[in-house]
């Protein structure tokens, strides 16, 4: 069995903080980490591996930065790594991204791509969609458990708000997988030693099978009109009171607001 | 594609069990005002199978034409089937708008649209506007919507490409008041199922425990954070809860570290939630949880650091032991409400 995994480096969204003149982000000094729900996916595919057999390719597109992160892949227990980095691909929107991942995944043989949910930057959920329907695969996102059946179809659990879907998919299919279901293992000491001497291929536009002009700012529907911080309300009052006081001060607010 | 073949505001009126979910009352809502703006129609896609005598609800709900898909194909939610119905509704009818929840189903389906249809797509918008376009004689949507987990707001624009679709946080849009006066039409849509491409078999479908009520929908909820410490405190919280009639909710540290369940969660990744009253009880406040509460009517909040960011969005803070502060409240009710 062939699996992809799709792999994002994000900056820790958990770290970043807003310049309180400027109103802009401090982007000095975050980490740049694989992003959670992708190491959920890849952590995933390792099980498959570990259980019966499978070759996991990594594949990534970004920056050259984006090397550490593959190598990280490697030390978990990835089989290869593959970085789409070009300025061709700068700018691009979910549509577009989707669209080169796409163009990547038609040069590899594969019988299961795996991607995580969604990317802690953006928050969108939409590559991974998007690469199945450029690829004509069917999808299952949300996914919180994925076993392989007798007969060779996969068995999978999609979460929603309000239930669990039991789904049976036959062929090749795309996955979108939940961080909190698959607690990823650690890089190994071994894995780290060898992950440093194996290559993380990197290729660029003229490698895949895809249009120029639908990559990049150029193939993206969407344009970003501005971006600015979050407004913030007027603070209310605060009171360092004993909590007899406390307590008053509250139910007055209640009643002030009706709520009691 | 020509853009000025491209009308109306498209909602996509999601049912589960042939329920009409609250996110598309909320939609409705805001494509009525949208739609009001750019002298268009608002039309809603209502699929499913044995649902069709509900569409008057969308009509008074605010929709002007409300498309049926009627289907035992759609009985559940699978992404192919909805996929292509929904699909061949955009190809037929041209809207310039289209909105989806953005629930695990609208996010798994719009996606997957907007790469068969090349549009742009906004992910869990949490404002709609339109505005005059730079090209002369259109209307652009804009769609403001969260970035780097809640630490910086996004309007984006498609201004060459039709439609414009938005996924949409639910409870975040305000529904309009049910008008049973309202008059509209219901057309039927039958697609033509291309099902060499349904490879997905919904083997069963888990309940989830329904004993945990939906904090979206509560007027009063008392949150909790790590300065509840456990179980225990948390029971302090009911307590409170109980006596307001309210529920109890939490910080995603309380569900990452087991003490809450995921239901519970407010925040960027768990719920968010506008009641009417908000208690935050050791609560710190971190940016994702904001996210998810700070439309509340009231925020009251009880911290012992009184650098705590919550404190920036409350309307009442105190800097205190809730531990100490929670009981008294709840006691002090307790006298109030036999009064």
């Amino acid at each position: 069995m062939n699996i992809i995994v799709c792999l994002k480096q994000v900056p820790d969204t958990t770290e970043i903080k807003i310049d309180p003149v400027k109103g802009t982000l401090i982007r000095e000094g975050v980490p740049s980490i694989m992003n959670p729900d992708d190491k959920g996916g890849l952590e995933l595919a390792l099980r498959m591996k570990d259980e019966f057999g499978a070759h996991v390719t990594v594949i990534s597109m970004g920056p050259p930065q984006a090397d550490v992160m593959l190598r990280e892949a490697y030390a978990m227990g990835a089989d290869r790594a593959i970085l789409l980095s070009d300025r061709k691909f700068a700018g691009a929107d979910t549509l577009a991204t989707s669209y080169a991942l796409s163009g990547l995944c038609r040069t590899l043989d594969y019988d299961l791509i795996i991607a995580g949910r969604q990317a802690i930057d953006g928050d969108t959920a939409q590559v991974g969609p998007e690469l199945a329907e450029h690829l004509g695969l069917p999808q299952i996102t949300y996914v919180a458990d994925a076993k392989r059946l007798e007969n060779g179809n996969l068995l999978v659990h999609k979460e929603n708000e309000d239930s669990t879907q039991v789904l049976e998919v036959e062929g090749k299919c795309l996955l979108t997988v939940l961080a909190s279901a698959f607690e990823p293992r650690y890089m190994s000491v071994a894995g780290i030693m060898e992950a440093y001497d194996k290559e993380v291929e990197v290729w660029s536009a003229d490698k895949i099978d895809v249009e120029e002009t639908k990559l990049g700012l150029a193939g993206s529907p969407t344009k970003v009109f501005q971006s600015f911080p979050k407004a913030m309300k007027a603070p209310g009052e605060l009171h360092e009171v004993s909590e007899e006081e406390a307590v008053e001060l509250i139910i007055n607010k209640l009643k002030e607001k009706h709520i009691i | 594609m020509d853009k000025k073949d491209y009308k109306n505001v498209f909602v996509f009126a999601e049912q589960r069990e042939g329920v009409i979910q609250p996110v598309a009352f909320e939609l409705l809502g805001k494509a009525r005002d949208l739609a009001d703006v750019l002298g268009e129609k608002v039309v809603a896609m209502f699929l499913g199978y044995g649902i069709k005598n509900q569409a008057q609800t969308l009509i008074e709900m605010g929709a002007d034409e409300v498309i049926v898909v009627d289907t035992p194909e759609l009985k559940d939610y699978l992404s192919e089937q909805y996929s292509q119905a929904v699909y061949q509704i955009i190809d037929a009818r041209k809207p310039s708008i289209v909105l989806y929840g953005a629930t695990t189903i609208g996010r798994d389906m719009a996606p997957r649209l907007a790469c068969r249809l090349r549009a742009g797509l906004t992910a869990d918008c949490t404002k709609l506007e339109v505005k005059p376009a730079q090209e002369e004689g259109f209307m652009d949507l804009h769609s403001t919507r969260p970035a780097f987990g809640g630490n910086l707001m996004a309007t984006i624009v498609c201004p060459n490409t039709r439609p414009q679709m938005s996924t949409v946080r639910p409870g975040v849009m305000q529904k309009r008041e049910r008008d049973a006066a309202r008059q509209g039409v219901v057309t039927d849509f039958a697609p033509n199922f291309d099902t060499s491409k349904f490879r997905v078999r919904l083997v069963e479908t888990i309940k989830a425990d329904k004993s945990v009520a939906d904090i979206s929908e509560a007027k009063i909820l008392v949150s909790g954070g790590r300065g509840v410490h456990d179980k225990e405190g948390f029971n302090k919280l009911q307590a409170l809860a109980d006596q307001l009639g309210g529920q109890v909710a939490s910080s995603r540290a309380m569900v990452d570290n087991g003490v809450m369940p995921h239901e519970c969660q407010v925040g960027q990744t768990g719920k968010t939630v506008r009641p009417n009253l908000y208690i935050a009880c050791g609560i710190s406040g971190a940016i994702q949880h904001l996210a998810g509460m700070e439309e509340s009517d009231l925020i009251v909040a009880i911290n012992k650091d009184k650098f705590a960011p919550i404190f920036s969005v409350a309307d009442l803070g105190i800097v205190g032991d809730l531990h100490k502060i929670v009981p008294m409240l709840t006691e002090r009710l307790k006298k109030e409400m036999a009064e």
